[in-house]
């Protein structure tokens, strides 16, 4: 393999990564505030991708341009799935575990059945952004468009959440309960507001990624779901919880998947990011960054 | 080495004001026959149980209902034996696909490449399931909680990418077992539906007993003070690793039984259909909704469950409306949030009655 | 004299940086009640959990019964007769308290009925008999304390191992409680107990050990523990630290 040929892998992994990045930071965020697992995070990365479709074939905007209305929505989106599902899931007095799995679990089923009603289950995809189809030639390497726009997202958003769990209230929540779950009363704020909030920016993460990646992947009422078994793995990969090991997880998983791609066939590559996994957590039973 | 009977007498504080210091022997005796006497009704509830689904099949006569029927038993066996691991033990497994999976293609793969007959693989399908289990139980029951059951989709998704990478079993276009004359030999029967309504009542019945008598045995206690409390069990004596060890191999066995059997049902087999992360949801979901780490929990939840979806499925899923999964989906969300407990804390009388005098 | 049952010889166990306990060496004779005081942090859990199993030392052994368990599994040494309780309570709560007791009872019996009848027995013992077939969940906290020494006495242990089992009972709760101790040490079972209040513990005990910042700075009878300088001060000690 040439140079240019390895720089090319590392670089498409790399800009993968930072999406996938960006997936499994919404599912951390929610999982560290709340210890759920969120088994609706593939249908609601479906659901971004279908607002922006539904957007630009309402408006015939540039996709690029209806990402901050698809994140909007999705923010709002989580918060209401909060108060209308998980917050009674939080309730329950047994079991509460399998309950939320399963209540999020059918949540995903219900988005899916929806999503199939309202936009069949044909596969649709946008061709009308002025990024589609473009690369950008750094010596031989080819970075397209689409992706590198995703990879810069991705890194402003995580810039963002340093600063959002560093100099905000709602970042002191958190990192609160992830130390201890009864400690939101302690710091003052109220508890459903954080949790609706940590749904809503967890939701508004996937919506990110959902929004950039319309331009560039086919969507249909199944896309999501081998996303989110990538999310669940490279949280537990970074550590439950932890948004910078999602981080680094996610930019490993990227370049592990994009190696194996290449050494073994594009149909085996999850097999690299599972064997990762696999041999990661045998030595490191919470994960790279985990802390609980 | 303790005198407890002697102690009693002595006993002058505590539950002393309490007039059940009389006959305490007889106190034993009746507790220890309200105990057996609560475990030979439900024997006999599951006896007339079975009976009453023995003598459906005289009454359906539609193939579909029949199919229907097959897949209820066959999900009410395999959640049962999910929930050995899952409900008794503690660990939450969604990769149970992998053990399904492994029995179907190793009866299969028997029969189609060496024409040894599917009971056969059966037995060895389980066996190699529980051998999988149990090196996969050596890494991963250090894991904890969401680390262990994500672990566990991953092991799962990792064989399903191999097998649909694995040209000598059919990679991604599965098998197709060849047709041949109706045998029970064979388990086949390709006009009749009846003698795989028996078989998969067979299994049901086979795993509910099982899971029965470990209720009351050394390693239903164990497992449940495992999933419990850990460490307070290991005080107690119980060996945690080799517990879990334990629930993972029988559990996997039985599961790649129904495998084997499914296999032989349906008569074609593909990786997704066997081993995707739908059927380890799947798998698990019947005990959930029923009553995780229960007796009936898996039964009944499959009861519920599987003539829903099935006949949802077939009333609003051919348009591709995605009606179907909407009220999957409702039901499933519905049922989680409204019954934690699962469907069997409807039946609360069961428990206060066991409390006893 | 009778070689002591238990032995424990200059134990240290730290965490990261922490010293927990620091060169500890106690003996407990067999049929006596230890009693394992000291104030809040003088390292009496630790010092617990070590004897019990939950974590290994860092330097030192133990010895129990003439064999050394420093490097055995918390359920071997219960196999070789050791029991405890928690010091928060960790109930089987998906379980019936007889169920509960069970679990202990199967340590020396192959059989659920048999596990079953002595578990009633103990049960019995404990003043929990008429609570058996409730669910663990619905006892009282007393009675969960009670139900922790009923599933450890089910194990039928040599050594019984008490960790702040009479804290935050009423004060006729805590007579119950030390009328119970005394009971099953009557019955041939050796008693290692860690209390933080002193006035509980002092009637109870035959001798008592005093750690502070974990080290033993003081044994002997209660009665002269009382009026030891080293302990008055390290009680009052702690009392000006915390306030």
């Amino acid at each position: 393999m040439t140079l240019q040929g390895l720089a090319q892998i590392l670089a498409s992994g790399l800009l993968m990564g930072l999406i996938y990045a960006l997936i499994a930071a919404g599912l951390s965020l929610i999982f560290g505030l709340m210890d759920v697992v969120n088994f609706a995070h593939g249908e609601f990365l479906m659901l971004a991708m279908y607002a922006t479709f539904g957007i630009v074939v309402a408006t015939a905007l540039d996709p690029v341009l209806a990402a901050p209305l698809v994140v909007g929505a999705m923010f709002v989106l989580g918060a209401f799935v909060y108060f209308a599902v998980i917050r009674h899931a939080m309730r329950a007095k047994a079991n509460i575990g399998m309950v939320q799995v399963f209540a999020t679990f059918g949540l995903g089923i219900t988005i899916r059945g929806l999503a199939q009603h309202v936009f069949t289950p044909d596969y649709r995809s946008i061709q009308t952004s002025f990024l589609a189809g473009r690369t950008l030639d750094l010596g031989g390497v080819f970075l397209p468009l689409p992706q590198l726009f995703g990879g810069l997202l991705s890194c402003l958003s995580f810039v963002a959440l340093y600063f959002i769990i560093r100099r905000t209230d709602f970042g002191r929540a958190l990192e609160a309960t992830r130390e201890d779950a009864g400690a939101v009363a302690l710091v003052g704020i109220d508890k459903n507001r954080v949790f609706a909030l940590g749904w809503g920016l967890g939701a508004a993460l996937v919506g990110i990624a959902g929004s950039v990646m319309a331009i560039f992947y086919y969507i249909h009422p199944d896309v999501g779901t081998p996303f989110a078994l990538i999310a669940y793995v490279t949280v537990a990969l970074g550590g439950f919880g932890s948004i910078f090991g999602a981080l680094a997880a996610g930019l490993l998983v990227g370049i592990v998947e994009a190696i194996s791609a290449t050494i073994l066939s594009p149909s085996m590559k999850a097999v690299g990011i599972y064997l990762i996994y696999l041999v990661v957590v045998f030595m490191r039973p919470r994960g790279l960054f985990g802390n609980l | 080495m303790m005198g407890t009977q002697e102690l009693h007498d002595r006993r002058t504080t505590a539950s002393s004001s309490e007039p059940e210091r009389l006959e305490r022997g007889a106190e034993h005796s009746g507790s220890l026959t309200a105990f057996a006497r609560g475990r030979r009704r439900e024997l006999a509830v599951a006896a007339v149980a079975a009976i009453v689904i023995a003598l459906l099949p005289l009454g359906i006569h539609d193939v579909y209902l029949q199919n229907v029927l097959v897949l209820t038993l066959m999900y009410a066996a395999l959640s049962q034996s999910w929930n050995i691991l899952g409900g008794y033990c503690g660990q939450i497994s969604l990769g149970h696909a992998i053990y399904f999976g492994i029995g179907a293609y190793t009866s299969t793969l028997l029969y189609t490449h060496a024409g040894l007959t599917p009971w056969f693989g059966m037995l060895m399908g389980g066996t190699l399931a529980a051998l999988v289990a149990l090196g996969l139980g050596y890494p991963f029951f250090r894991l904890r909680g969401h680390y262990f059951t994500i672990a566990t989709i991953v092991v799962a998704e990792t064989g399903l990418l191999l097998v649909l990478n694995w040209d000598f079993a059919g990679g991604a276009e599965g098998i197709q077992i060849p047709y041949g004359p109706d045998s029970w030999a064979h388990l086949q029967f390709a006009r009749d539906k009846l003698p795989y309504i028996y078989f998969a009542l067979g299994l049901a019945v086979l795993a509910w007993l099982v899971t029965f008598a470990i209720e009351d045995s050394k390693w239903g206690y164990w497992w449940r003070a495992v999933k419990d409390n850990a460490e307070a069990a290991e005080s107690l004596g119980v060996v945690v690793f080799r517990s879990k060890m334990a629930a993972a191999a029988l559990s996997a066995f039985f599961t790649a039984i129904a495998g084997s059997f499914y296999a032989a049902f349906v008569s074609y087999i593909d990786p997704d259909s066997v081993m995707g992360f739908q059927l380890s949801l799947l798998i698990a979901l019947p005990a959930v909704l029923g009553g995780i780490g229960t007796l009936w929990g898996p039964a009944l939840g499959a009861l519920v469950l599987i003539p829903l979806t099935e006949l949802t499925r077939s009333y609003f899923g051919g348009s591709g409306s995605g009606v179907d999964l909407i009220i999957y989906g409702v039901l499933i969300m519905v049922i989680a949030l409204a019954r934690p407990e699962g469907l069997m804390s409807l039946f609360g009388r069961r428990r206060k009655s066991r409390r006893g005098p | 004299m009778s070689p002591p049952l238990l032995e424990v010889r200059n134990l240290t166990r730290r965490f990261g940086g922490l010293v927990a306990n620091s060169d500890v060496s106690l003996t407990v004779a067999e049929g006596e009640i230890l009693g394992l005081i000291g104030p809040n942090g003088a390292g009496k859990s630790t010092l617990f959990n070590l004897i019990a199993g939950l974590f290994r030392p860092s330097a030192g052994s133990i010895v129990f019964a003439g064999r050394d368990i420093t490097r055995l599994a918390a359920p071997a040494r219960c196999a070789l007769g050791i029991a405890r309780t928690f010091q928060v309570v960790r109930s089987f709560d998906s379980m019936s308290v007889v169920e509960n007791v069970v679990v202990g009872a199967l340590m020396r019996r192959a059989g659920a009925r048999q596990a079953r009848h002595k578990a009633l027995e103990t049960l019995a013992l404990t003043g929990l008999a008429r609570r058996a077939g409730a669910p663990a969940v619905e006892l009282t906290p007393p009675e969960k304390r009670r139900l922790e020494i009923a599933r450890a006495l089910a194990t039928e242990p040599k050594l019984l191992l008490l960790d702040e089992a009479l804290a935050g009972l009423t004060p006729s709760e805590a007579r119950e409680g030390v009328e119970l101790v005394r009971q099953i040490r009557d019955h041939g079972v050796t008693i290692v107990m860690v209390e933080h209040v002193m006035e509980v513990v002092m009637p109870l005990v035959d001798r008592a050990v005093v750690l502070d910042l974990g080290k033993v700075i003081a044994q002997g009878l209660p009665s002269e523990l009382v009026r030891n300088e080293k302990v008055i001060e390290a009680y009052l000690g702690a009392r000006h630290r915390a306030a």
